[in-house]
């Protein structure tokens, strides 16, 4: 069935575009899903050893019971705090959240969507307008539909179910 | 000390050589924003967005490499191979920035240091494994997995190297460097050969689910497999 849209002649319908619409709607939000999930409930069985910047930072030094430096050279000798490690989210949980798991999970939820609105937005914000389809053949349509999702927010989609098709456009 | 921090911290290196690396990354950044343009349409856009917020998130699940010594992701080959290398440098270093004006972690004169090596040297790094090996492979799910997770293996250890060298410019502590290089490459081939698998099945699951979303599908492709890149036929190269 996907293989079929992909394929589909470049001047097929509205419904084909439909589907295509859909179809990276529910792409992305599946994609968001599985980051959620990682970042809200499996993060809190991560390792909690140090990674391998941080092992190498400790070499050369012995540690007691507390995680304090107690003799030798190393570089976290040298490591001072962050600038912002007082921030209510800092370390990846959430200030007053006791219970770890919950504090870590939300921290998580959070850094996912606040990263997906920043980065998404700011490309959003960056792309090209109305140009996605000038390599492919597909002209006059899609030039329209293209003009029309720049007026407004809520013309984009319009846009992107435009999309999926410029790797076949150009080939066929 | 805590353990959840992924990123170098203050202090390790000085503050002259912090300061070259952050203009070198804000230089780096600005010739990405330049030529991410190109690449950035309506469809890879909000895809950026989520390939930066799985990074978030695979970035939070350290996996043990060794007894004490875990890692994490970096996510400079799977951004390119979903993205491309500007736009996927971009994607690295948004994450870098919420980790660290968010959650403290990497610290903030440090910014320009991690940004070097991981958005920068990494993702260069797989850009180029990628662009070599999309020659040879076939582009197929298992095609582009097995670039990934070269081009991850690769990446993570020169990124690595890149710690290496801003230490050797401007390290706060007299440590023998030939040590610090064999310990960081040695510990950050494991890690790589972890964010290998895990780019692997990421991206060959997008290139199954829907292959016009990979971007070294369509940019390194041959004419007549790329109309069909999910087919098993591709192997009529």
């Amino acid at each position: 069935m996907s293989a079929d849209d992909r394929n589909a002649p470049a001047g097929r319908t509205a419904k084909a575009h439909g589907t295509a619409r859909t179809r990276l709607g529910w792409f992305l939000a599946g994609g968001l899903l599985v980051a959620l999930l990682l970042a809200g409930v499996v993060s809190s069985f991560a390792s909690g050893s140090p990674d391998g910047l941080d092992a190498t930072a400790r070499e050369g030094c012995t540690f007691n019971a507390d995680d304090e430096i107690t003799g030798g050279t190393c570089m976290a000798q040298q490591e001072q705090d962050h600038q912002l490690a007082d921030s209510p989210l800092a370390d990846y949980g959430i200030k007053g959240i006791d219970n770890e798991y919950v504090s870590t999970g939300l921290a998580g939820v959070l850094g996912v969507l606040v990263t997906f609105a920043i980065g998404g937005g700011v490309f959003w914000l960056a792309r090209r307008r109305g140009t996605t389809d000038a390599t492919t053949g597909d002209g006059g349509a899609t030039v329209g539909a293209g003009a029309g999702a720049g007026t407004g927010t809520g013309g984009n989609d319009q846009a992107i179910r435009d999309t999926p098709a410029p790797g076949t456009g150009s080939t066929a | 000390m805590d353990t959840q921090a992924m990123h170098i911290a203050n202090g390790i290196v000085d503050g002259p050589v912090s300061a070259l690396f952050a203009v070198l990354a804000a230089l780096g950044l600005g010739v990405c924003v330049w030529r991410a343009r190109a690449d950035l349409d309506d469809r890879l856009a909000p895809m950026a967005g989520l390939v930066a917020a799985f990074i978030f998130a695979v970035q939070m699940l350290n996996f043990q490499v060794l007894p004490g010594v875990s890692g994490h992701l970096l996510g400079g080959a799977l951004a390119v191979v979903l993205v491309g290398p500007w736009v996927g440098a971009l994607c690295v270093a948004t994450v870098l920035i919420v980790q660290c004006l968010l959650f403290a972690d990497g610290g903030l004169t440090a910014l320009g240091l991690n940004i070097t090596n991981m958005a920068l040297i990494g993702t260069a790094a797989g850009y180029l494994l990628v662009a070599l090996l999309m020659r040879f492979l076939p582009k197929t799910p298992a095609g582009v997995g097995a670039t990934a997770f070269i081009a991850s293996v690769l990446g993570v250890v020169l990124a690595s190297q890149g710690f290496v060298l801003e230490y050797w410019l401007g390290g706060t502590t007299e440590l023998s460097l030939g040590t610090i290089a064999g310990t960081m490459a040695g510990v950050h081939t494991l890690i790589g050969i972890g964010e290998g698998l895990i780019a692997a099945t990421t991206v060959a699951t997008v290139a199954r689910v829907r292959p016009d979303l990979v971007y070294a599908l369509r940019r390194f492709r041959t004419a007549p497999v790329a109309a069909q890149p999910v087919t098993v036929s591709g192997g009529a190269a």
